[in-house]
């Protein structure tokens, strides 16, 4: 039997964390709803099983989404927890080929070199060494960029590093030990025994000529074995507890579960499952244009795992979600926080540390409110009947340029139309559901629902993202929404819109709320290239940025909303075009103030090309897709 | 005395000062962008408090520079300004070069584009004009819709680009207000049927014989004050504009058909003064225009010595003050050269 006492402090550390993560994913499943208990199980035995192993491999061992974006950080986390992987695991088939017998406990196969210091003279068992040598050397290239970058976090190409906690800090000291003081080990002992190879050997023939090797060897051994202990450990306290709860979070979301807008276990996996890489932090433009680095959806989540009152932090955020698109771990950083827009201030909440082990619920309790919401001021409209309702939104009212080109189009195309909110309407209810007051909303959604009801209307074009993608969520009606860009490009196809093609250079800015919000991003631009000619941005599709004039943050200044502004605009008209094209007029405004190239909307522009003659209302074919009979339940 | 002078700007403040400084014994001349001179002058029609024509103070200007020792270069726009130990070289856009010994920089200021705005449907609703397009039409004693009816209910809005943190301007042009009490006035001078409504923050009466037309306009000439912005404007079918606004005396909100709305566009900072600013490192506040050495006894010294600023680049103001200021001018230069020999 081999064994010695150095031993110990990673075997109660290994053993710790397997049960901890047995005892924290029994709590996490059954926390979950009913119904995603139910999608976890029939993933579990499903397509999703094989999907979630591939992605595991993919973004937890191979890190390609981060690789993709940022060769350098990616190579650090691929080297940190690709080559530990395959060092556990090659590790494992060494100590069972080459160990006294098959099938060890697992600290035979870490410590495999000082149970078997004789290893790796020749022939296959030097090869074997070889490629042991070689993977701690692919693992230390990676730990030595690591350490560059808590210092200098610019070498990674990153503007911005996580700032961390002490626990943070012992833990990530014991886990940068890890590795240099195996190697120490092992090179001390290949140097004592004239073992070991091109990275252990020669370190250790070289110590060896002026230490001695015998003696230094077995102090390192104990402080290899003590880090990993204290790295397993202090894991469930600390960031690095995403590592075990990433896998879980995997499985789910490959099961079909989703955030939602209500908290629970899979809001709370995914908050642990956060590493604190701190790609959010450089995609954000609060960060990068109004220089506000301490509420990015990292600090967000590091706040809600230490139970801090995060009411702040919740609220100052544009809502655009390029953090979403960036996150390593796709995490749905934008839900998670309408969640805690949601539940207003909290109480921050003191705990001891074992406490933290296993925490309570992160649930929050909704907001109590005080008296009654009510809209029964609101006139009671009996609408017209109609096919295409037209809902402007208060926006659209204040940039009464692009309402008059959509009623243009609409003359144009001689759809059987009515503008809902001609004469000033009631808000589509985002707003205040951005505020996290839901309840107040659903009044506005009951209001105008009754209203779209009430004209039989199949299909409702809305002019503002915002207006559009609450309609889309959050409205439970039979019709068909589209915004105006989807619309005009439905008409241009079914050729009731005949259009001039105008000599412009046009560069299209994608709104938040359509592009990313709601996934609308090929219709604008098919419509655009009908009529100009379109210019490309470093900024396309999911990657575009926001125009700073938000309604999701009610916490910056206007001044450092005009920063972010001026910024975008910027980047959007570098290549001088005539145009700056949105399909938002809220951008439109915001935009407008900040560039002196021209910023229009899409419905003007369309509205400039359309043909003299179809300028005379009625004609003779309307889109045949809206002349189909209104369902009547 | 010898020394070259230059004036940038032949408005109210460039003529001043160069009159000015003539009379004092320097050379100057006097560079003008526009082909004539005279700056905002010439689009005004009547001048607050008394009415008087603005031609007669452009007369009073006129005969103020014409003289030997003043030369008026007009249609030229200065791009540069470079300062060679204690000498000023000046690059114009078509490339000519100048010297001066000493610069007075009255670049004066810009009108706020109201399409900024586009609530208020400037540039899209054909009845919804500037205060400076009003005057115009004083100037031809007809005021009429585009389509030459006679308007019946007109709108004033004031503060349109001024007291505005979503533009950018936190800072209050000052004029506005009492360019509307005189324009409200006009109109039921003109139009005596017509019915005025004033939509403002504050009513700011600061300056001379404000207050006295304030109250003139409300007791004599009906015209009714709205506390409360506009918040958007549209069209109704008949070409009626249809305004929003809240009256906050009242707390409420009120819809109300126009025919006719006037936006009260505030003060910038010229585009000129900007490209000055930024090619000679001269300084400028946070409102844009440019900062003076002292807010108290330095308010026409820049940072740069031997270079001077006169009237409306430094500050909102109106024609009395640019004049003061821009003879305040004169001894600053004086005291400069003095100092210097």
């Amino acid at each position: 039997m081999q064994f010695d006492p150095f031993v110990i402090p990673f075997n109660i550390g290994l053993y710790f964390i397997l049960i901890y993560a047995v005892v924290r994913s029994v709590r996490w499943f059954s926390n979950l709803s009913r119904p995603d208990k139910l999608r976890l199980q029939r993933g579990f035995f499903g397509r999703a099983f094989g999907q979630s192993l591939k992605e595991i491999f993919m973004e937890s061992l191979i890190h390609r989404k981060i690789l993709k974006s940022n060769f350098r950080l990616g190579f650090m986390h691929m080297s940190l927890a690709f080559g530990w992987f395959l060092l556990i695991l090659f590790g494992t088939i060494e100590a069972d080929i080459f160990g006294e017998k098959h099938l060890n406990a697992p600290y035979k196969a870490i410590f495999f070199k000082f149970f078997n210091p004789d290893h790796g003279r020749a022939g296959f068992e030097a090869a074997y060494s070889f490629w042991m040598d070689l993977l701690l050397a692919f693992i230390l290239s990676g730990l030595l960029i690591a350490v560059i970058k808590r210092f200098s976090s610019k070498v990674v190409g990153m503007k911005k590093t996580t700032r961390l906690r002490v626990l943070d800090k012992v833990a990530l000291t014991s886990l940068w030990l890890i590795f240099p003081s195996r190697l120490l080990a092992e090179s001390f002992t290949s140097g004592a025994y004239g073992t070991g190879s091109f990275l252990t050997g020669f370190l250790g023939s070289l110590l060896a000529s002026f230490l001695p090797a015998q003696q230094m060897a077995y102090p390192f051994w104990w402080l290899y074995s003590l880090s990993l202990g204290t790295f397993f450990i202090l894991l469930p306290l600390t960031r690095y507890m995403h590592i075990p709860t990433e896998l879980f979070l995997i499985f789910a979301r490959n099961s079909g579960i989703t955030t939602g807008d209500q908290p629970g276990a899979f809001t709370e996996i995914q908050t642990y499952s956060c590493s604190s890489c701190g790609m959010c932090i450089d995609a954000c433009q609060l960060n990068f244009s109004a220089g506000i680095t301490n509420i990015q959806s990292a600090y967000l989540l590091k706040g809600i795992r230490n139970n801090e009152n995060v009411s702040d932090i919740a609220f100052n955020c544009l809502m655009c979600g390029r953090c979403d698109q960036v996150c390593p771990v796709g995490i749905e950083l934008t839900p998670i926080r309408m969640i805690r827009r949601r539940a207003g201030e909290t109480e921050p909440v003191q705990t001891s540390i074992w406490k933290k082990y296993l925490p309570d619920r992160l649930d929050i309790m909704p907001v109590k409110t005080n008296g009654k919401t009510s809209y029964s001021f609101l006139p009671v409209e009996e609408p017209a009947k109609t096919d295409v309702l037209y809902f402007a939104g208060c926006m659209t009212h204040l940039t009464p340029a692009i309402g008059n080109s959509m009623v243009r189009i609409f003359d144009a195309s001689g759809v059987n139309y009515s503008f809902m909110d001609a004469g000033g309407g009631v808000c589509c209810g985002r707003p205040l559901m951005l505020s996290g007051q839901d309840r107040e909303a659903r009044e506005l959604i009951n209001f105008n629902s009754q209203l779209i009801w009430k004209s039989g209307a199949h299909t409702l074009v809305t002019s503002c993202p915002i207006c559009y993608k609450v309609f889309k969520e959050s409205y439970y009606l039979d019709v068909e929404v589209l915004h105006h860009t989807q619309f005009i490009n439905m008409l241009i196809e079914e050729g009731s819109l005949k259009l001039n093609f105008l000599r412009k250079k046009v560069v299209y800015h994608t709104p938040c709320d359509l592009g990313r919000g709601s996934g609308v991003y090929d219709e604008p631009k098919e419509v655009l290239k009908h009529v100009v000619r379109l210019q490309n941005t470093n900024f396309e599709n999911e990657k575009s940025l926001c125009c700073g004039g938000s309604l999701g943050n009610i916490k910056i200044s206007y001044q450092e909303k005009n920063k972010i502004a001026r910024d975008t605009a910027a980047e959007l008209t570098r290549e001088n075009p005539d145009i700056l094209a949105t399909s938002c007029p809220l951008c439109k405004k915001i935009l407008a103030g900040a560039t002196e190239t021209k910023v229009a909307d899409i419905a003007e522009i369309v509205a400039e090309a359309i043909t003299v003659p179809m300028l005379k209302k009625n004609t003779p074919k309307p889109a045949s897709c809206l002349r189909k009979n209104v369902i009547v339940y | 005395m010898n020394k070259h002078i230059v004036v940038i700007g032949a408005g109210v403040a460039g003529m001043e000062a160069a009159g000015q400084l003539s009379n004092a014994g320097f050379n100057v001349s006097l560079v003008e962008k526009d082909e004539n001179t005279g700056g905002h002058l010439n689009g005004w029609y009547k001048l607050f408090p008394d009415r008087r024509r603005s031609s007669e103070v452009k007369d009073y200007l006129d005969k103020l520079i014409n003289k030997d020792g003043i030369k008026v270069i007009s249609g030229t726009t200065i791009e540069k300004l470079v300062n060679i130990n204690g000498i000023f070289s000046l690059e114009t856009r078509e490339g000519t070069e100048m010297t001066a010994d000493a610069v007075v920089v009255a670049t004066g200021f810009d009108l706020f584009k109201s399409s900024r705005k586009e609530e208020y449907g400037y540039g899209i609703y054909d009845n919804v004009i500037t205060s400076s397009d009003l005057e115009e039409m004083f100037r031809k004693d007809k005021i009429v819709l585009v389509d030459g009816r006679v308007p019946e209910n007109v709108g004033i809005v004031h503060c349109v680009g001024s007291r505005d943190e979503k533009v950018g301007n936190l800072y209050c042009s000052k004029l506005c207000c009492i360019t509307a009490v005189k324009q409200a006035i006009e109109i039921r001078e003109l139009l005596p049927e017509t019915r005025v409504f004033c939509f403002y923050m504050d009513m700011r009466m600061g300056g001379a014989h404000y207050e006295e037309i304030y109250r003139e306009a409300q007791e004599e000439w009906g015209i009714n004050f709205i506390r409360g912005k506009v918040s958007e404007v549209s069209e109704s079918i008949r070409k009626k504009l249809i305004i929003k606004a809240e009256d906050t005396l009242a707390g409420r909100p009120l819809k109300m058909e126009l025919d006719m709305l006037v936006l009260m566009a505030g003060m910038e900072m010229s585009e000129g003064g900007r490209i000055l600013a930024k090619s000679a490192g001269l300084e400028t506040g946070e409102n844009r225009f440019f900062a003076s050495a002292d807010n108290h006894f330095g308010s026409n010294i820049s940072n740069i010595p031997g270079v001077f600023y006169a009237g409306t680049c430094t500050a909102p103001m109106n024609i009395t003050e640019t004049i003061s200021h821009a003879r305040a001018t004169v001894s600053d230069v004086l005291n400069y050269f003095k100092n210097r020999s």
